[in-house]
């Protein structure tokens, strides 16, 4: 069962009619608790939207009566960045402040330590934004299950785009983490797959955060690739444009990039935006679904700003967690892991499912080109990749997958 | 290739100037108030950001706009630090060494905050210099004009220092007072404006360089923390106080990461470190430093006499102790989670306090051995099938044979010399972690370390970490008080007159090293089981940095300091994150303030206050008698 979007939605538009009769509407019984932890003061620039959109989606759902004719409230908890930060206050959300629900997480590590607190406790755990491959798969367990499309599955839909390009010798530049390290594995391999003749003929791993940018794209140069794949983001990607913007590196050579048409990435890039990059990203001005721009106009009226990339992730984790809840009919931890099995909801990008086999949503991504227009950078060219498409069959992902 | 090999080398030495920059004022600093500042990264970023936010305001195509823009950044940034001078670091110059570092990461933490209040999350990206915007042909390859003036700004920068240094009565007194400076106190020299000077001015120069960056780099909120470690390698590997050492380092350090990324791309995060510790193995002072004129612990009150517990303070001890025996009869499971971990971190800070109170070697990079601890810990569960038991045991050993290695080399050095080679070895431990995703998953850490069934309640945990921990405290205050203790506290407060009195210095310190490696390895080793997972994270700079802060804290030179220090400064952080999201403004100030408050640290203070009343009421009770 999943729950129509668009009553909700009409019944948050008529949100003065409900302020204006709040006894009439309040739910029965206690609120529904869900405990969310992030790297708010690490990561500012993606989970600031983040949490807005999570404050609206919640307003929006208590507006509408809540669920199981209860309220929404969430705790939310800053882990700094540290996995050993987020644990403690998984055991504190758990034990303390008796959430019904835990979500959350950014950087891939702390996503892993919450997980495996997760089983260890056997308590569902809802992770939003973690892109690791390991969390579903290789490191997966039953109570884990995850939003955003992962390394995988974005490496694999610009794999395709790449397949297209008549280059030969590739390139690479990414952040030496496990991020970076996954994304070039995969890129990798499915290319040399889908195009077996393709060479590479450099890899550059600058430390996250500390690119030489300059020698960077000097040495990348020096090996006079055909084509460049970039992971780098973040400071880390508007210092390498410049430097690359100046020292020509991306004259006559195609770019094919990780999350760079995110607004969180793109919009620092100004007029130096790099045209012609392919990338995957949000192009946020020009999704017209029915769903996307009603939104948009409700972030806009709320914070008087546009939504980015974290905005859409926030909004969808709450609405999955409702989904979820209305599905199951109940709060019980057991009834909620088997609601999430197979739970299909109407996402912001499309609908959305959490695959049965291995935990991981459906959740797509945008591939397009990157372009400057009115001295801003946008997507153009763009497509909807449905991340269904770009995930590995059931039995293969469960073949990855220790236990559940 | 050949032209590949000069365009590095010119890339290498465009990254240098703006190292330079950062690093003589750190240098500078350093040398006449001896004040290790965390701060200075901080300065660099709001130099960085004031420059965006001027340059923007006046008009980046203009010329003028432009570097009056950058020009004024900078004078602001040496404002900061006046500010910074007078408000905070003024009145703890009497504090024993390296306290002031405290104040200053509490100033870290509050322009963090700040600065995210102020300029927003979102990375700035500045305009291009203009005059500079665009590129020559150097050896076939394009090459930015902006590099090239920034090449030029560093030479230009040290000969302006150095004529100032050399020709002027500032730079003179500044000299003095790097060489020795009661001796400029006592000759007239108004000490508090050359500290205040001295400090803007240093100031200033990070502030440049982070405004310099502006045509170059994105402006970011991690730019404080990602400059910092470097600029103090630069410090350390020219010699502390010497600037043209400064440039020579930061000209090698630049090199080296330009070819460092040609040769071994996956190493860069670590390669300054690596450069780091060879230098000071092979020239314990650093390129161009010299040893320190006279006695090495001359400036600051000389140490107190740690004195064994008196009957009111045993009984206050072991009452505490009893309250937490008691705690889990009484307390919600959640509250015994805070605890079990604030006893471990007791552990922690009590064995980094072992080799910098007693032993007098102060350590930046502790948390290797928590780290070391923590994954002998999560390998053996992994790679041998461990249970927990056996694990427990044989993970401190695995820190303890690294404070062997890695002490060896570090107890030929003193003062801050010592306390980078301890860091330069923990970044190589967290860059082995890091890099060894095979053997240890790299920064996706080990998962699954759990302990044994019979531990697992929250109840049972937090006793075996007690008595573990309470245990290893009870003996490391033993040894303080014993023979061996002693010895090393001799060699500490002169080393000269232990040697002669047959004491081996340098094997006392190294045996100390490695019991404080050994102690911080068992409280990684019971972190690991407490937490399920180890990550790369437990031996990072921010966790010896957290060791530092809770010894400080507590005041170093008392047995009971580091364990008050721990529970203080581990509960805040722990409450503040949890009460608002802006705790890293709310923790830096507290930390100011605590720091302004305590001067020596809260058991230090505590113990200065009674000694002091105990002095006031002897005479007062000595005349009663009299007129009696």
């Amino acid at each position: 069962m999943t729950i129509d979007r668009r009553s909700f939605l009409a019944a948050a538009s008529a949100g003065a009619t409900v302020l204006a009769a709040p006894s009439v509407l309040r739910a029965q019984g206690a609120a529904i608790r869900i405990g969310e932890i992030n790297s708010y003061t690490a990561q500012p620039a993606f989970l600031k939207p983040y949490r807005q959109a999570w404050e609206l989606a919640i307003e929006q759902a208590n507006a509408a009566g809540g669920v199981l004719g209860r309220k929404l409230e969430t705790v939310f908890r800053d882990d700094g960045g540290k996995p050993e930060d987020a644990v403690r206050h998984a055991g504190d959300l758990v034990n303390a402040e008796k959430v019904d629900i835990v979500a959350g997480g950014f950087l891939s590590n702390v996503g892993l330590a919450i997980a495996d607190f997760a089983a260890q406790n056997k308590r569902l755990y809802l992770a939003s934004e973690p892109l690791s491959d390991a969390l579903v798969w290789a490191k997966g367990n039953p109570y884990t299950f995850r939003l955003r499309c992962s390394t995988y599955m974005q490496a694999a839909m610009l794999v395709e785009e790449a397949a297209k390009l008549p280059a030969k010798k590739w390139a690479i530049v990414a952040p030496n983490y496990e991020y970076g390290q996954s994304a070039v594995k995969w890129f990798k391999e499915l290319l040399k797959r889908a195009k077996p003749d393709v060479e590479f003929v450099a890899e550059q791993f600058p430390a996250l955060g500390r690119i030489d940018a300059g020698a960077t794209v000097q040495a990348l140069e020096a090996s006079k690739p055909d084509a460049i794949f970039n992971v780098t983001f973040a400071g880390d990607l508007t210092n390498f444009v410049r430097q690359g913007n100046t020292r020509g590196l991306f004259e006559g050579r195609t770019v094919v990039s990780m999350l760079t048409g995110e607004p969180e990435y793109l919009d620092p890039l100004g007029a130096e935006t790099p045209v012609g990059w392919i990338v995957t990203g949000y192009p946020h001005a020009e999704i017209t679904t029915p769903e996307h721009v009603k939104f948009v106009e409700a972030y806009k009226a709320k914070y008087n700003d546009y939504p980015r990339l974290g905005s859409v992730v926030g909004y969808d984790t709450v609405q999955s967690i409702r989904a979820a809840i209305a599905k199951a009919g109940a709060v019980e931890n057991d009834k909620l892991i088997a609601a999430f099995k197979g739970l299909s909801f109407p996402g912001l990008f499309g609908p959305i499912t959490y695959r049965a086999s291995d935990h991981q949503s459906t959740m797509g991504a945008y591939v397009g080109k990157t372009a400057v227009k009115g001295g801003k950078g946008v997507m153009i060219d763009w497509r909807y990749a449905d991340g269904a498409n770009y995930l590995p069959s059931d039995a293969e992902a469960k073949a990855m997958r220790p236990a559940g | 290739m050949i032209d590949l090999i000069l365009t590095q080398t010119l890339n290498g030495l465009a990254s240098a100037s703006s190292l330079f920059l950062v690093a003589s004022g750190l240098s500078i600093i350093f040398g006449v108030t001896r004040i290790v500042n965390f701060a200075h990264g901080s300065l660099y970023m709001l130099g960085a950001y004031l420059a965006w936010t001027l340059v923007t305001h006046f008009g980046p195509a203009d010329a003028l706009g432009f570097w009056g823009g950058v020009l004024l950044a900078a004078a602001l940034t040496g404002l900061v630090g006046v500010v910074i001078e007078v408000l905070i670091l003024r009145r703890i110059y009497q504090a024993p060494e390296l306290f002031q570092l405290l104040a200053t990461f509490g100033v870290v933490l509050m322009i963090q905050d700040i600065a995210l209040g102020v300029w927003g999350a979102e990375d700035k990206l500045g305009p291009r210099a203009p005059g500079f915007k665009s590129f020559v042909v150097i050896f076939g390859n394009r090459f930015p004009t902006y590099e090239l003036f920034l090449i030029a700004i560093g030479p230009i920068v040290l000969l302006i220092l150095w004529l100032l240094f050399q020709k002027t009565r500032w730079g003179t007194l500044v000299r003095a007072a790097t060489q020795d400076r009661e001796m400029v106190g006592a000759l007239g020299v108004n000490q508090r404006l050359l500290f205040t000077s001295v400090f803007a001015f240093g100031s200033m120069l990070a502030g440049l360089g982070g405004a310099l960056q502006l045509p170059r780099e994105a402006v970011t909120l991690h730019m404080d923390l990602a400059m910092i470690s470097e600029a103090f390698v630069v410090v350390v590997v020219g010699g502390l106080g010497s600037v043209t050492g400064a440039y020579l380092a930061a000209i090698l350090i630049g090199i080296l990461h330009a070819f460092g990324i040609l040769i071994f791309p996956k190493i860069t995060l670590v390669l300054v470190f690596l450069v780091m510790a060879v230098v000071l193995v092979v020239k314990p002072y650093g390129l161009m430093g010299k040893a320190p004129v006279g006695h090495a612990r001359s400036h600051g009150p000389a140490a107190p006499l740690m004195l064994p517990a008196d009957g009111a303070t045993k009984i206050a001890g072991l009452i505490a102790l009893l309250i937490l025996a008691l705690a889990p009869l009484v307390t919600p499971d959640h509250i015994l989670l805070t605890l079990t971990e604030l006893v471990i971190f007791a552990l922690f800070a009590a064995s980094l306090h072992f080799m910098m109170g007693p032993g007098g070697m102060v350590s930046f990079g502790h948390a290797a051995y928590f780290g070391l601890g923590a994954y002998g810990a999560a390998l053996a569960v992994k790679w041998l099938g461990a249970p927990m038991e056996p694990a427990l045991l044989m993970a401190p050993f695995l820190a303890g044979i690294a404070g062997v290695v890695f002490g060896w080399f570090c107890v030929r050095l003193s003062g801050v010399y010592l306390a980078m080679l301890t860091l330069a070895f923990a970044q190589i431990a967290w860059a082995t972690a890091f890099q060894s995703v095979d053997l240890t998953g790299g920064d996706n850490g080990i998962l699954g370390v759990w302990p044994s069934a019979w531990a697992a309640s929250k109840a049972a945990y937090y006793y075996l970490s007690l008595t573990i921990c309470a245990g290893a405290v009870l003996l490391l205050r033993l040894t303080i008080f014993s023979p061996f203790g002693y010895g090393l506290r001799a060699g500490r407060d002169n080393a000269l007159r232990a040697e002669a009195i047959g004491l081996d210095v340098v094997r006392l310190q190294w045996v100390a090293f490695v019991v404080a490696a050994f102690c911080a390895g068992m409280a990684g080793a019971l972190f690991a089981f407490f937490k399920g997972s180890v990550f790369p994270t437990y031996m990072a700079i921010p966790r010896s940095v957290d060791a530092l802060l809770m010894v400080l804290l507590g005041g170093v030179q008392t047995v009971a300091g580091p364990i008050v220090g721990a529970f203080a400064y581990a509960g805040l952080h722990e409450q503040l994150m949890k009460a608002t999201m802006y705790w890293r403004f709310v923790l830096g100030l507290s930390i100011v303030v605590l720091v302004v408050l305590f001067p020596r640290g809260l058991v230090g203070t505590a113990l200065m206050l009674r000694e002091r009343r105990r002095r006031r009421e002897k005479p007062a009770a000595a005349l009663a008698e009299a007129s009696r």
